[in-house]
């Protein structure tokens, strides 16, 4: 009994022993084999080399991905004694040689006695496509989605069995999707019946973007009959996504630019739509709050940089209070005396634009000046199939509130009470004891000061020179005639239809042609609505 | 009818300013041909051309004052007519040029050969003879000046909106014409002149030929507007301009009243520019911007709106001061420019001329209220004397 149990033992310590020596010797003869195939890399022409890579790749073992990965780099060398493979990094003239299987540095050589072996793109691609297969088994899921997307990008039908193998592994769902893609990309191209085609078709199609639309015109070209209908389908079909998407970011652009009319005229609606003053100078206070803000930022890049990222945040207020001083002067030295002369105002403050660019350009030169981004306004992101940049992003965010806080003052504080009730009449509103001039220094001022903030939103966008308000003041003028003198409301519809408008003209007739149709369009509307989109209603306007 | 149309128009102030302006197109480039160069009254060539380039601007005020001053429409446009006579002149002159441009092409202007066209465009054709060019000097703005003056005045816009719509006409029709496919010249606009009517455009006589016929299209536009405004139709142009409503419920078609002065005028500034172009040597889109009409406008207003010499006077005052200003401290042309459109509006709102024709009325009164006082004295103290 005891010595059949002894026996026992024995022989399945045998038959272990047996299968480690098997098992070990296996594993040693196919690291011997895989040196011999990387040192095969250094022989031949780049077609050699490239069918050695291919050899590589069908074994399967990750532990080649290091070679191949140097081979691509152009890292891989081949010591000319004795013909081995190294892989490489320079060090102090001298390069210093790494084992391709181990990893381990092994010595160093002068560069003179090693051979670099040459790629060309062809054999780039070569080595990508292995490598894509390669790693699509790495057990990192990050590795795993970029060797996907490689394949997906340059699909080879001998490719198609590794994707095959790795998507029914596959347990992650974004690898998986993408790996999915991949296959049919990689179907497309192999010899496999058309039924199976026709699905990856399908899956491609479904995938859209411009990726497939570039896989699928290079099946077009090379496809029979039976699969033409099909992909010109799935093109179509990926065209109409495209165009989809393409008018997405056109209204987008659209609210942009939107945003952007919105706060140059929002003041406007104030100083012309709410007091009628036909302020010409409404420009220049866009641009000296954008001044204002380059000489906060300058002050802080001198003296205190740490606080870059708030720059806008302080030059926010002072741009209201220097640019509603500006106003409040401009209101009680010269508008006062000209109320109920409106042409007389426009030409008034027309000098008063003209002494501003002047005093502006006297002061900080006639060049642009630099406004900076701060972090966290500069940078895009992806939104489908959108890019979304940060700094139009926080404009529109920004015009918005501005809208909404002056909405709030007009309607629900008593000073906006009064605004509102000095513009609806005078009189009424002087024996109800609101004193006139003051409500209407301080709205002319409100009026500016609004302007000079969004020089400060504009200052992110545009270029910071004497003219920069220029730019701006015919532009105002149509959004708040076309959305209707006096209401606020319709300034911000005004604003962004104007925007859209205008984004969805430029692609079919060019930046400045759509420009000029918004134009004759806004000229056209107003023969057709003298008094904009949002007309007040009464005898008032007669007036 | 013509004549008493002409008599009606010949008031002391016109009579005097057209003699004037008449005589200096026969004296200035007479002192420019026939003096000798030191000669202490030479005036040289290019004040000739300086001045027959204010005298066109005079014309562009005067236009601008027939609707401003006379109608109330506040036209921030009238640069785009002026430019657009520009234009037309230019058009011309470029086919002059023939085979003569860098390029050689006898028929394709310059610009078109680099730009690689191949053929003539089609609103190029007839620009190679005078009358037609001259034509199209008046047609263009006038054409222009009806379909937009016919939209915006059938639909009662007026006062300020009025004023901005024209702002963005001449906006559209600046931004227009930089294209380089509008086949206008795109940036560079139209230059490089060699002949006008066969004469060397730069020559001596043709300088003063052109200040000759500046001044006498002033003076002809002078005795047009004036008499325009002393007539009937005149009267009631005011009455639009002071009470548009009134005169709609007395029964005249205001809008009609109104489209033909702006018509008038924009076919005015197009002959000013047409004048304009072959003294200074080019047209370009700059010509279109909004901010040159609105100059014109303070030329206007200096003057004295409301007044014929009014905005002649203004323009070259102010034109003359530029010239002076920008050479000698052109830092502060702009503040000058500036500080006059607010001066003039707070404290001179009629003008030089209106301000002046304004206190002569009022010593005339006075003196009138004298005499009146002194004669009823005289009759009061009769019956005294002869007690």
């Amino acid at each position: 009994m005891l010595m059949r149990l002894a026996y026992r033992s024995l022989q399945s310590l045998l038959v272990t022993f047996c299968l480690f020596i098997t098992v070990f010797a296996t594993d040693l003869r196919a690291e011997d084999d895989l040196r011999a195939m990387i040192n095969a890399l250094g022989e031949g022409n780049f077609s050699q080399t490239a069918k050695q890579v291919e050899a590589l790749a069908k074994t399967g073992d990750p532990k080649i991905v290091p070679a191949l990965e140097a081979l691509a780099a152009g890292d891989l060398y081949q010591r000319k004694s004795d013909k081995q493979v190294f892989l490489t990094k320079s060090s102090a003239g001298n390069l210093v040689l790494i084992d391709p299987l181990s990893g381990e540095e092994v010595g160093t050589e002068a560069s003179g006695a090693l051979a670099k072996i040459k790629v060309n793109n062809s054999l780039r691609r070569t080595v990508r496509a292995a490598l894509g297969g390669l790693t699509l088994m790495s057990p990192d899921a990050g590795v795993r989605l970029q060797a996907a997307q490689t394949l997906l990008r340059a699909p080879s039908a001998d490719a198609l069995e590794q994707v095959e193998t790795a998507l029914a592994a596959e347990t992650d769902g974004r690898v998986k999707t993408v790996l999915e893609r991949a296959r049919a990309a990689a179907l497309l191209v192999s010899d496999r019946p058309d039924g199976e085609k026709k699905a990856a078709i399908a899956i491609i199609g479904k995938a859209g973007g411009q990726d497939s639309l570039s896989l699928l015109s290079a099946a077009l070209a090379s496809a029979d009959d039976t699969l033409k209908p099909d992909i010109e389908a799935a093109i179509a079909d990926i065209q109409d996504r495209q165009a989809l998407w393409a008018a997405g970011q056109n209204v987008w652009y659209g609210l942009s630019l939107g945003s952007v009319l919105l706060l140059a005229a929002i003041g406007l609606a104030i100083t012309f739509g709410v007091m009628g003053i036909i302020n010409m100078a409404h420009g220049e206070m866009v641009m000296l709050g954008a001044y204002t803000t380059f000489v906060v930022q300058e002050v802080i890049r001198t003296s205190f940089p740490g606080l870059f990222d708030w720059s806008l945040a302080i030059a926010l207020p002072l741009a209201f209070l220097v640019t509603g001083a500006v106003g409040l002067a401009i209101e009680r030295g010269i508008i006062r005396f000209l109320y109920g002369r409106p042409l007389e105002t426009l030409l008034a403050t027309w000098g008063i634009s003209l002494i501003l660019q002047q005093a502006v350009r006297t002061i900080f030169g006639p060049t642009n000046r630099e406004v900076g981004n701060p972090s966290w306004m500069s940078g895009a992101f992806e939104l489908g199939g959108l890019t979304i940049t940060w700094n139009r992003l926080w404009i529109i965010v920004f015009a918005l509130a501005v809208f909404a806080a002056l909405l709030f003052l007009l309607k629900k504080t008593p000073m906006g009470l009064q605004m509102r009730a000095v513009t609806q009449n005078r009189r009424m509103a002087s024996s109800m004891g609101i004193r006139t001039p003051w409500v209407d220094a301080l709205t002319f001022a409100l009026g500016s000061g609004i302007a000079g903030i969004a020089g400060v939103a504009l200052s992110q966008i545009d270029n910071v020179s004497p003219n920069l308000g220029q730019g701006y003041i015919i532009d105002s003028f149509m959004v708040v005639v076309f959305g209707g003198v006096g209401n606020l409301w319709g300034t911000l519809v005004g604003a962004f239809t104007l925007g859209i408008l205008n984004k969805f003209l430029e692609p079919y007739a060019g930046a400045v042609l759509g420009k000029i149709l918004v134009l004759v369009l806004i000229i056209l509307f107003i023969q057709k609505r003298p008094r904009g989109l949002f007309a007040l209603k009464g005898r008032a306007v007669e007036a | 009818m013509i004549t008493s149309f002409l008599l009606k128009s010949f008031d002391r102030t016109i009579v005097i300013a057209v003699a004037v302006i008449l005589g200096l197109a026969l004296i200035v480039p007479a002192l420019n041909l026939l003096t000798a160069p030191d000669h202490p009254l030479h005036v040289p060539t290019y004040l000739v051309s300086l001045f027959g380039k204010y005298l066109t601007y005079a014309l562009l005020a005067l236009a601008l004052d027939l609707v401003w001053g006379f109608c109330g429409i506040l036209s921030l446009g009238h640069a785009a007519f002026f430019a657009l006579g520009g234009y037309a002149m230019g058009m011309y002159l470029m086919r002059q040029i023939g085979a003569r441009g860098s390029y050689g092409n006898p028929l394709l202007p310059d610009f078109m050969v680099f730009l690689n066209w191949k053929e003539l465009p089609w609103f190029w054709y007839g620009f190679d003879m005078f009358w037609f060019a001259a034509l199209m000097v008046v047609l263009v703005p006038g054409m222009l000046a009806f379909v937009f003056g016919w939209f915006a005045f059938r639909s009662r816009v007026n006062g300020v909106y009025l004023s901005i719509i024209t702002q963005a006409m001449t906006f559209a029709l600046l931004l227009a014409f930089f294209r380089n496919d509008m086949g206008f010249g795109g940036n560079n606009g139209l230059t490089d002149f060699k002949d006008i009517l066969g004469f060397n455009i730069q020559a001596q006589g043709t300088r003063a030929a052109l200040f000759a016929a500046s001044a006498v299209a002033l003076a002809l536009s002078l005795i047009l507007t004036s008499g325009m405004v002393r007539s009937k139709y005149g009267k009631i142009l005011v009455g639009v301009r002071d009470a548009e409503s009134r005169t709609r419920f007395l029964g005249y078609r205001v809008e009609h009243f109104k489209l033909f002065a702006f018509t008038i005028s924009a076919m005015m500034a197009g002959v000013a520019g047409a004048l304009y172009v072959p003294q200074v040597g080019i047209i370009n889109p700059g010509e279109f911007d909004p901010a040159n009409s609105i100059e014109v406008v303070i030329w206007t207003a200096v003057g004295g709106r409301g007044t014929l010499i009014g905005p002649i006077i203004g323009a070259v005052l102010v034109n003359g001061g530029k010239s002076v200003f920008t050479a000698a401290f052109p830092e502060f042309w702009l503040f000058a420019l500036g500080g006059l459109f607010v001066l003039v509006t707070l404290f001179l709102p009629k003008g030089i001329v209106g301000t002046l024709q304004g206190w002569r009325a009022r010593r005339k009164e006075y003196r009138k209220a004298a005499a009146d006082e002194a004669a009823r004295g005289q009759t009061a103290a009769e019956p005294v004397a002869a007690e």
